[in-house]
């Protein structure tokens, strides 16, 4: 098992977890957020360290499995996974802006051998919103502002893996998104509504390179259905679902701002 | 030995003509909006979705017992039942009962469960003319292609198409392409093919154990006019159809149409208790594949489905690639489970053509998990993962290994037979049935009666 990192400075203690214990929080950044948008994982941590969040990244760190297993490669998947139930195992708390990677971690982590540090991951690992909504129960945001139209993704792992948002398939579910919540206590987002909603964007992880075609049909529908609302930029807490729409978007000469949740409730301007 | 089918360049072909890829994609998101809407009105849907799925997976787990106790009791009806083990014992029964009678020419409504048994070429090469009665199936037979879509066979044309194939088959109007105007002229080819049969054949969605009912959901009234206008009808069942009682039955036909098209009931909900005055029924109760397919730990549960489409409508990849991309019988995230079971290696990529979005298992009537990516590895090693499957392209490389055709694993490593005699299966179901699905997580033991 790894050593446990040191910790900088004091740890806060957090107003929604049990009693008045005092906590650390493990950061995990996607391994593509690391490679193609390492600014997303920097205004996770600052807007952790805002909210007064004792954050620590362990430097071990590589990915989560979620591609190999996904693709039903789970030979390949079980020493990714291993690996990462040894580096976040032992934190009382997994904080990732990634719902694709939340989903597979508690949902779908059986590709390596069960062990207290994996069990402990699985319970512990949070999605950044469900960490800031349900967690923390942060409603106030006062550093940001946002003058701008917003259209709001939010991922299939999220809406059907993590129920942070109601689904359209299930239509006597009361209405709600957890993103949408967080992200209207930012004063000047005004959402816009767009058709299908909660339909896949098409990246769908090695979705994307092993079924092009359609991948990229869905993508450029997705980008219409939003572009027909008029918003200023596209926000989503999935960054991999804007990866696909970005690359989308570039292929079709639009200019439209991408951010990812993190980065408007840290105070971005556009 | 079949190559895989490849569904990612198929879709790709399709995707190239927008036309028909933008009309699919409209008219079956249409179809999710009809069926969102027509839930909407039913307050107890989400519990009717879970009695459907309990029904389903106690059904399943005493099959044997309900299906002696329909064989019983269509026998007392006055139905004649035959067991077929696979598809060409089923054809060769359907083929015996005409030739006995020296019939060459056959009338039926739209059966997947004929599709899969590849009915229509086996009964052609040996001299017996086929008509299907069904307006999407008929077209898609005068174009020499399979259904694209469980429900709408030929969803995947535009009237135009109809009219030019109608115009070349039938010698209409190749420029009029009004859709009652060609519903009219499929009904005057047809309809004299319909009352000159000797013998007509349909499907069947559900079967009624406890009164030996089958029951048939259309909405052309062809499967009537198939079943009621000869004095023969035979009808395929698969043995997953088979369902407790009458009162059980409710709960489906809330479901079945609602789910599928958002019409509260189809227009023609037909229950056949027996063959009329004069007449002679055959049910061919058929398992090609299911008893095994019940012991496969992660695709037993397709043997849930109730064929509504529900899940092809709304999949986003399924709406954008067209159901002929798949190249099998079923097609979308239902045929992606199914059809691994049917023939490992050719079907093997067919789990890759989805997102995991899970849209599909939000819909399913019967709860079915359809989305997970275990499947992924289940599609090529017949519901184990002893080894990885790898999807060609991306960085997974190639897959390493093929499991020969034609013969699947069941859980306890045997390989299931294809060959053996009606009698043999006749006896060795029920036991087979049973032994896999006591140990199944999910199957139900107990009185159907506690559950509706």
């Amino acid at each position: 098992m790894l050593e446990r990192p040191q910790t900088s400075g004091s740890a806060q203690t957090l107003p929604g977890l049990q009693g008045e214990m005092t906590m650390q929080v493990a950061l995990m950044v996607p391994c593509y957020i690391d490679m193609f948008y390492p600014h997303v994982g920097i205004a996770t941590l600052e807007l952790l360290e805002r909210l007064g969040v004792d954050v620590i990244y362990p430097k071990e760190q590589t990915c989560c499995g979620q591609p190999m297993a996904n693709s039903g490669c789970y030979e390949e998947a079980r020493a990714t996974e291993e690996h990462c139930a040894r580096v976040f195992g032992s934190f009382d708390c997994v904080v990732t802006p990634s719902g694709s990677c939340t989903h597979h971690i508690r949902n779908k982590f059986t590709a390596g051998a069960d062990s207290p540090e994996k069990q402990n991951l699985v319970r512990n690992t949070y999605d950044l919103v469900e960490f800031l909504h349900d967690v923390l129960k942060i409603r106030e945001f006062p550093w940001a502002t946002f003058e701008h139209k917003v259209a709001l993704h939010t991922s299939c792992s999220a809406i059907r893996g993590l129920n942070m948002a109601s689904m359209s398939e299930r239509v006597h579910d009361s209405v709600f998104s957890k993103p949408k919540a967080l992200l209207s206590r930012v004063p000047g987002v005004e959402f816009v509504e767009f058709e299908r909603v909660d339909e896949c964007c098409g990246f769908g992880g090695t979705f994307a390179a092993t079924e092009e075609a359609v991948s990229a049909r869905m993508g450029y529908d997705k980008l219409a259905f939003m572009q027909k609302a008029l918003p200023d930029c596209i926000v989503s807490s999935d960054m991999s679902c804007l990866m696909h729409l970005q690359g989308c978007a570039r292929r079709q000469k639009q200019d439209i701002p991408f951010y990812h949740l993190a980065e408007i409730l840290n105070g971005v301007s556009l | 030995m079949s190559s895989p089918v490849d569904q990612a360049k198929n879709a790709e072909k399709f995707l190239a003509d927008t036309v028909h890829e933008e009309r699919l994609d409209k008219l079956l998101w249409a179809m999710r909006m009809r069926r969102d809407a027509a839930a909407r009105q039913v307050p107890e849907w989400e519990e009717l979705r879970t009695l459907a799925s309990e029904i389903k997976e106690h059904t399943l787990s005493n099959l044997s017992q309900y299906l002696l106790q329909f064989e019983a009791r269509a026998a007392a009806n006055g139905m004649i039942v035959h067991w077929a083990r696979d598809a060409h014992e089923h054809n060769q029964i359907v083929y015996e009962i005409l030739a006995e009678q020296g019939i060459e020419a056959l009338v039926k409504s739209k059966s997947m469960l004929t599709e899969e048994c590849e009915l229509r070429p086996f009964l052609e090469r040996r001299g017996i003319r086929v008509t299907e009665t069904d307006l999407g199936e008929r077209i898609q037979q005068l174009d020499d292609q399979p259904p694209g879509h469980i429900i709408g066979p030929s969803i995947h044309k535009t009237t135009k198409d109809v009219a030019v194939l109608f115009s070349q088959k039938y010698g209409s109007d190749p420029n009029n392409e009004d859709a009652a105007y060609l519903a009219g002229v499929m009904r005057e080819n047809t309809r004299p093919d319909i009352l000159k049969a000797r013998a007509g054949m349909t499907g069947a969605n559900f079967v009624v154990a406890e009164t030996g009912a089958i029951v048939v959901a259309t909405n052309e009234g062809n499967a009537d006019l198939s079943a009621h206008t000869p004095l023969l009808h035979i009808c395929s069942v698969g043995i997953e159809k088979i369902i407790p009682t009458t009162e059980s039955l409710a709960v489906f036909v809330r479901l079945l149409t609602r789910s599928a098209t958002g019409d509260t009931i189809t227009q023609y909900t037909s229950t056949f208790r027996g063959p009329r005055q004069g007449a002679t029924m055959h049910v061919i109760l058929v398992d090609n594949g299911r008893s095994a397919r019940l012991g496969m730990k992660r695709f037993w549960h397709s043997l849930k489905c109730i064929r509504c489409a529900a899940c092809m409508n709304t999949c986003p990849v399924y709406r954008r690639s067209g159901g002929l991309s798949y190249g099998s019988t079923y097609m979308g995230p239902i045929g992606i489970i199914m059809m691994p079971t049917f023939e490992i290696r050719k079907y093997s990529e067919l789990p890759f053509a989805s997102t995991l979005n899970g849209s599909c298992t939000n819909v399913c009537p019967v709860k079915i998990d359809i989305h997970e990516a275990d499947l992924r590895v289940a599609g090529s090693h017949g519901g184990e993962r002893p080894n990885p499957s790898r999807k060609k392209g991306g960085h997974a490389g190639r897959r390493q290994s093929a499991q020969p055709s034609g013969a699947l694993p069941n859980r306890d490593g045997h390989t299931v037979s294809r060959t053996g005699s009606p009698a043999t299966l006749r006896r060795l179901q029920p036991p087979e049935c049973m032994g896999q699905a006591q140990g199944r997580p999910g199957g139900r033991q107990g009185n159907i009666s506690r559950m509706v």
